[in-house]
């Protein structure tokens, strides 16, 4: 429990860096976001008056000050365009972004999981070489790809499925999932190779260590050395990459919501950056690496519920 | 616990186990590996077999296939009958039922057999559940009782704890209690001490050959070592390539060997009893590749009495006297050998001529009193987490003369290694002084420290890790001179030629077939060359052999331990030799120092160390050693101790052993004992040692 | 127990960006006993590698030809537009034609040279950056491993491809650009690569060897390490190189790339998607060719990694 509150202390001093380093990047950058709102033809002094309007006059580290002290307070601040509230816009698009990874990983671990098991139970093995050839296949299509793939075979050619658009989960729970199928799994499958092949090979590295043999040397079943004594201790690997991987699922989703137009956070970051809205797009980044770093604050502690060894570690 | 079988009613009256011209095969990419050749064996009942073989024998494919535990992709012929039953023939499910109450098994390494995310008591409790219907509390009571029978401490405790919880003995005897915990009639130990200490060894073996007593269980005991099989087993089978090579019932074999490459075995193994520097007999080269193997007898191009025949026709098994068949056409002591070992072409003798005059070091500077290396006070502590370090090394001084082998004797994480280490400066020592040749290492800068280390060299245990992989031999030796090559007028190309040349010829290597090639084309003996070959380099006077041969095979590591000893004489070397073996150590040197806990024990020439230890702790490792004599019952030996090492970071009070010693007393908590002279040369750091009265007044007043 | 060094956290090192596109395809042998390994000579590396790896380098000369040669060839020329819009694959147009009436084939050729200049030159910058630091963190430890490592955690919990977007945006989508910024995004991955191999290197006995022998420090790390290190991270760097490509492609398709009317190959698709109904050759050439090309350089990556990287196979 202390390390947990340890652990837990030691976010704190991450998130700072990333809330800065998130403002410091963006503001670097050039191009200026009174021009966009004003249009190309404006003159010198309503520049300048936007700029103070913006708060843009005054030095980067008052202006962090004044941002952290914001974000704080729930206030990620206005649109530049819009001049709507980006926490309110947030908290519209959050839900949307957040069931599209949710369920694409649901099937990503449901499919990889009992696949990467059976695949190594029999390295070599027709279902092994399969899936072994379907996870490289599944690394080289980039998501917009098997989006626009899946929504020709579902969408155009089959009419299963909607190609595009959202419904709340909210007004119709069916019709929001009809319309998350092909998002969630054309994001879901790129997990799925990547899970799969992690998972595949610390099952074969762990089905030959000598515990395995005494499993199977007292008799045990198949199954039950399967997922008693194998399993668990193949999963580090894969806990590991499934929170380094949220970083690229993050940019997925930002393609998957722009290929079948769902009103994510996706969807507004690329909108706010044709736009050069600072501080939507800042709103965005801090909002992902958050998530980012709360996902992997929770595998750091899975692996002490996985490895009773880590356990002891920290104790320490 | 409950219901010992000790008279379990045969189905079948032949023998518990029949193995039957059994052939296992895998077939690689260069052909099929033929691991396992025609092998045929019986074990009665009740009765305990060893299996003996170097690596690569193909001792450990038997025992898997005995089991009915090979991998998919191996080819088995004959047939493997338990009670009547040939195992081949079952389905995977009907042999789940056969593993645990029938047959059942112990492996190598207690550090990687138990599942280290399950607790100890529920690893057990889950073959009592499949096997024997047990209920959940019924099991967790057998599980208790099955821990305590093997000797564990508390055991109500330890079922609840993970395995890296206890120590390397603890688990060996956890996996014990598992094998043992549905009443097997057959029990499989395949290497079941190698990973452990010799204290720890014994220990194990013994509780191995009661409960075989007590449960009337037969047991197969595979092993590279015959000093294990010696005094605990009823019969030998001896693997060569995948052959037996010999049977016979133990003390059969043991007093009369028919089969040059048993003998060989025997020959090469470093006794306790024979003098220092006695010259061991190498079996020369390797064991013969498996997938290509020669026309006649597999052992004949390494055997000493080969004669032209035993290259043409393979030798069947034949019988001596009942009971005892070898593969040889001209065995060990036959009537119809025509020639002694000295004809051989590669005689024996010859090979014994390598250590011309291991005894008389050459002296390169003259004699002179002081030391080549002092250590003093020396300790080595590492950080273990906040607040807490492992204390490695807790104050050891010795002194190493000119051309003296110093032996630095313990069992593992008593801190040999990091003295070693020490020494060279890698890394610094937290205190404490070391000097080398009247130069203070402590106070010599970066710069000076390297200046310094071409003077004293190092090899180390593992022969693959201790190579370059990605670099030529050649290369590899030569580096020093690049080096250095200028400070010894070595810089152009053609002496650093010469000087390899010459170098791995010392080594028994050829410098144009081996130079040019990268070390995984090697043997680990060969591996085990060229690090030597690296050290000899830069003329170094000192040499720190770190455990250099206990990763070799028992026939490789005489020709390396011979090699040393040549070496020595002929580049007058000064050696610190760290090894965990007594024998090995005790035939190299020239004077023994036994380390316990990051603490000397004792320290004596090796004559009368080994005659007349004074420390407890030296009495129990020289009572623990196996000794490849079947007339020496091994429970008999007297000074054994319990327990194990504790841990480095709370290490006890006073006298670190102790915890383990039988003579220990209050006062031996409060005091620590410091090394102090008995006898010329021989010093003690105990309170209470073997020969004759109490050292100190201290101790004097505690006995009365 | 010191013997345990189980720690999950630093095991799969590689794959932060290239999400684990390289974990282990390296056994083959089943579970021989090392009693009969051990006797085993190592074959000839060559041999091991199969015909499969040979024909993804041929697909991948073929491609690097064609990017280079593309103006020389008899091929149309990229950008004209000449023909019937939406044409089907015919003698004149291979791969028929987009709805401009550009030729396909063309276009694909050519559209390779934006995503192999992003792929290699990006990967370039970030070893050469990344690779330096790893080396150093890996090798001295310590302070300034603490420090480096704690800055790559720190970069890899930003969104890369956001970043990347917003950068482009912000600063002007042209090849330079692109390929500078998907660099400085595979610093952090490659450093953990490199820092995780030359830790692993730097523990070994000929390491403690070569300080024996009194060699120093830069020769230890340039003579010991760095020719150990270097085919390990070479081969992680052609999936690196993929997943480079793989975000170019995601940038062109949401039309952040290099402007028009140069090819690349997330463009034509993003041109053809409207078409997709009645036309969906457009699309699929294109996304072929980047398909093959991914897969060839994941499985060349894959495999000479199971060949150098000894970490799994021996210790």
């Amino acid at each position: 429990m202390r390390y947990v509150v340890k652990r837990f202390l030691m976010l704190i001093p991450v998130l700072f860096v990333v809330t800065f380093a998130s403002f410091y990047l963006i503001s670097l950058l050039p191009g200026d976001p009174a021009l966009a709102v004003l249009g190309p033809g404006a003159t010198a002094e309503a520049i300048a008056q936007e700029h103070h309007e913006l708060g843009l006059d005054k030095p980067i580290t008052t202006r962090y000050v004044k941002y952290l002290d914001h974000v704080v307070h729930g206030n990620l601040g206005e649109s530049s365009t819009t001049h709507q509230d980006v926490t309110t816009q947030l908290k519209t698009r959050l839900p949307v972004t957040l069931e599209l990874l949710v369920l694409s990983q649901i099937i990503a671990f449901a499919v990889s999981v009992p696949l990467g098991i059976l695949a190594a139970r029999r390295p070599g093995s027709l279902l092994d070489k399969l899936s072994t050839s379907g996870a490289f296949g599944l690394l080289a299509i980039p998501s917009f790809m098997l989006g626009v793939l899946l929504v020709f075979l579902f969408a155009v050619k089959a009419q299963l499925l909607p190609a595009g658009g959202f419904t709340r989960l909210t007004q119709d729970p069916l019709t929001n999932l009809k319309d998350m199928i092909l998002p969630s799994v054309t994001l879901g499958l790129g997990s799925v190779a990547v899970y799969l092949r992690v998972l595949r090979s610390d099952m074969i590295t762990t089905l030959q260590q000598d515990y395995i043999t005494m499993a199977r040397a007292k008799g045990m079943s198949q199954r039950w050395i399967l997922m008693r004594h194998a399993f668990r201790p193949s999963t580090f690997s894969l806990m590991t990459v499934a929170g380094l991987n949220i970083g690229a699922l993050i940019g997925g989703a930002l393609v998957v919501e722009q290929v079948f137009s769902l009103p994510g956070i996706g969807t507004m970051i690329v909108t706010a950056i044709y736009q050069r809205d600072y501080l939507t797009v800042q709103g965005g980044v801090l909002i992902a690496a958050t998530g980012y770093v709360l996902v992997n604050f929770l595998v750091d502690l899975l692996y002490g519920v996985a490895d009773p060894r880590v356990r002891v570690d920290r104790a320490r | 616990m409950t219901a010992v079988r000790a008279e379990a009613v045969p189905e079948h009256a032949g023998p518990l186990v029949d193995v039957d011209d059994l052939s296992v095969a895998f077939p690689t990419r260069r052909g099929v590996l033929r691991a396992v050749d025609h092998v045929s064996f019986t074990l009665e009942r009740g009765r305990t077999l060893g299996i003996v073989g170097e690596s690569g024998s193909g001792k450990t494919v038997l025992s898997r296939a005995v089991m009915g535990l090979l991998p998919g992709s191996a080819e088995r012929t004959g047939a493997v009958r338990f009670d009547g039953r040939d195992l081949g023939a079952l389905t995977p499910a009907e042999l789940s039922h056969v593993w645990g109450p029938e047959i059942a098994m112990v492996l190598q390494d207690p550090m990687t057999s138990l599942n280290p995310v399950l607790r100890v008591g529920r690893q057990i409790t889950e073959s009592l559940h499949r096997h024997l219907g047990q209920n959940r509390t019924t099991a967790a009571a057998t599980a208790v009782e099955l821990l305590r029978s093997v000797g564990i401490p508390e055991p109500a405790k330890r079922a609840r704890a993970y395995p890296h919880e206890l120590s390397g003995g603890m688990r060996q005897r956890v996996t014990i209690a598992i094998a043992l915990a549905c009443n097997p009639r057959l029990l499989l130990a395949d290497e079941p001490t190698t990973a452990l200490d010799v204290t720890v060894q014994a220990q194990i073996l013994d509780l191995l050959g009661s409960a075989q007593r007590e449960r009337h269980m037969a047991m197969i005991l595979v092993t590279h070592d015959l000093g294990v099989v010696a005094g605990r087993t009823d019969d030998i089978v001896v693997m060569y390539a995948g052959q037996v090579v010999e049977q016979a019932p133990t003390d059969v074999l043991f007093r009369d060997v028919q089969m040059p490459y048993t003998e060989a075995l025997l020959k090469s193994i470093p006794l306790l009893e024979s003098a220092s520097h006695t010259p061991l007999m190498a079996i020369p080269g390797r064991p013969p590749d498996l997938v290509r193997t020669p026309v006649g007898c597999r052992f004949a191009p390494r055997c000493a009495y080969a004669q032209d025949r035993c290259h043409r026709e393979a030798p069947p098994l034949l019988e001596s006297e009942p009971g005892h068949l070898y593969r040889c056409w001209y065995p060990v002591g036959s009537a119809g050998k025509t020639r002694g070992r000295k004809g051989g072409r590669k005689g024996a003798d010859a090979l014994l001529a390598t250590r011309p005059n291991a005894t008389v070091p050459a002296q390169r500077t003259g004699t002179d009193s002081n030391p080549l290396l002092r250590v003093e006070h020396l300790v080595v502590e590492f950080p273990a987490g906040p607040g807490k370090k492992v204390h490695a090394v807790s104050d050891i001084s010795f002194d190493l003369m000119q051309g003296e082998t110093l032996g630095l004797v313990g069992e593992s994480g008593c801190g040999k290694s990091t003295t070693g280490r020490a020494i060279m400066s890698i890394p610094r020592p937290t205190s404490g002084v070391v000097s080398f040749a009247g130069t203070d290492l402590g106070k010599l800068s970066a710069r000076g420290l390297r200046e310094i280390r071409p003077r004293m060299q190092m090899i180390f245990q593992d022969p693959i890790s201790s190579l370059n992989p990605r670099r030529r031999v050649g290369d590899i030796i030569t580096e020093p001179l690049n080096i250095w090559g200028k400070a010894f007028g070595l810089a152009d190309k053609a002496a650093q030629r010469a000087k390899l040349d010459e170098v791995m010829t010392a080594v028994g290597l050829d410098m144009e077939a081996h130079a040019d090639r990268r070390p995984h084309e090697f043997s680990g003996g060969q591996c085990q060359r060229i690090s030597i070959a690296r050290a000899l380099m830069l003329d170094p006077e000192l040499i720190i052999c770190d455990e250099p041969v206990s990763a070799l095979d028992v026939s490789v590591q005489a020709q390396i331990l011979n090699l040393l000893e040549d070496m020595k004489g002929r580049y007058g070397l000064t050696l610190l030799f760290i090894a965990h073996d007594l024998a090995v150590v005790k035939n190299v040197s020239d004077r023994v120092a036994v380390m316990y806990l990051g603490k000397l024990c004792e320290v004596a020439s090796p004559d009368v160390l080994y005659a007349a230890p004074a420390h407890p702790y030296t009495t129990a490792l020289l009572a623990s050693v196996p000794i490849p004599d079947p007339s020496r019952p091994p429970d008999t030996q007297a000074g054994r101790i319990e327990g194990d090492l504790p841990s480095p970071v709370n290490p006890p009070s006073g006298c670190r052993f102790r915890t383990r010693c039988p003579k220990a007393q209050d006062l031996c908590a409060q005091e620590e004992p410091v090394l102090r002279d008995i006898g010329t040369g021989h010093q003690v750091a105990c309170h209470f040692p073997n020969s004759g009265a109490p050292v100190s007044d201290k101790a004097v007043a505690a006995v009365s | 127990m010191p013997a345990d060094n189980v720690t999950p956290v630093e095991a799969p090192d590689a794959g932060a960006l290239a999400v684990g596109s390289g974990f282990g395809l390296g056994v083959e042998t089943g579970q021989l006993p090392s009693d009969v390994i051990g006797s085993e000579p190592t074959a000839a590396p060559r041999r091991r590698l199969g015909w499969f790896f040979w024909v993804c380098v041929g697909w991948l000369a073929l491609v690097i030809f064609g990017a280079i040669f593309a103006s020389v060839l008899p091929i149309p020329a990229p950008n004209l537009q000449d023909a019937a819009p939406s044409a089907m694959p015919s003698i004149h147009h291979w791969l028929g034609t987009d709805s401009l009436g550009r030729d396909l084939f063309a276009r694909v050729v050519v559209g390779a040279r934006v995503s192999l200049v992003v792929g290699f030159g990006s990967i370039a910058i970030g070893v050469a950056v990344g690779g330096f630091m790893g080396l150093l963190a890996g090798f001295l430890g310590g302070r300034a491993d603490t420090v480096l490592t704690a800055l790559a955690n720190v970069a890899l919990a930003f969104p890369a491809l956001i970043l990347l977007l917003a950068v482009v945006a912000f600063l002007g989508a042209n090849l330079f650009n692109i390929t500078l910024t998907v660099g400085v995004l595979s610093i952090a991955p490659i450093f953990r690569v490199v820092r995780g191999a030359t830790v692993a290197f730097a523990d070994l006995e000929f390491v403690t060897a070569a300080r024996g022998i009194g060699a120093s420090r830069w020769r230890i790390l340039f003579r010991e390490i760095v020719p150990n290190v270097v085919p390990i991270v070479m081969s992680y760097s052609l999936v690196f190189v993929a997943v480079s490509i793989l975000a170019e492609a995601a940038l062109s398709y949401l039309g952040l790339s290099v402007a028009d009317p140069t090819a690349t190959w997330g463009k034509i698709v993003n041109g053809g998607q409207a078409y997709l109904a009645t036309d969906p050759y457009i699309c699929l050439w294109p996304s072929l060719a980047l398909f093959l090309t991914v897969l060839a350089l994941n499985l060349v990556g894959d495999r000479l990694r199971t060949l150098f990287d000894v970490r799994e196979a021996k210790l």
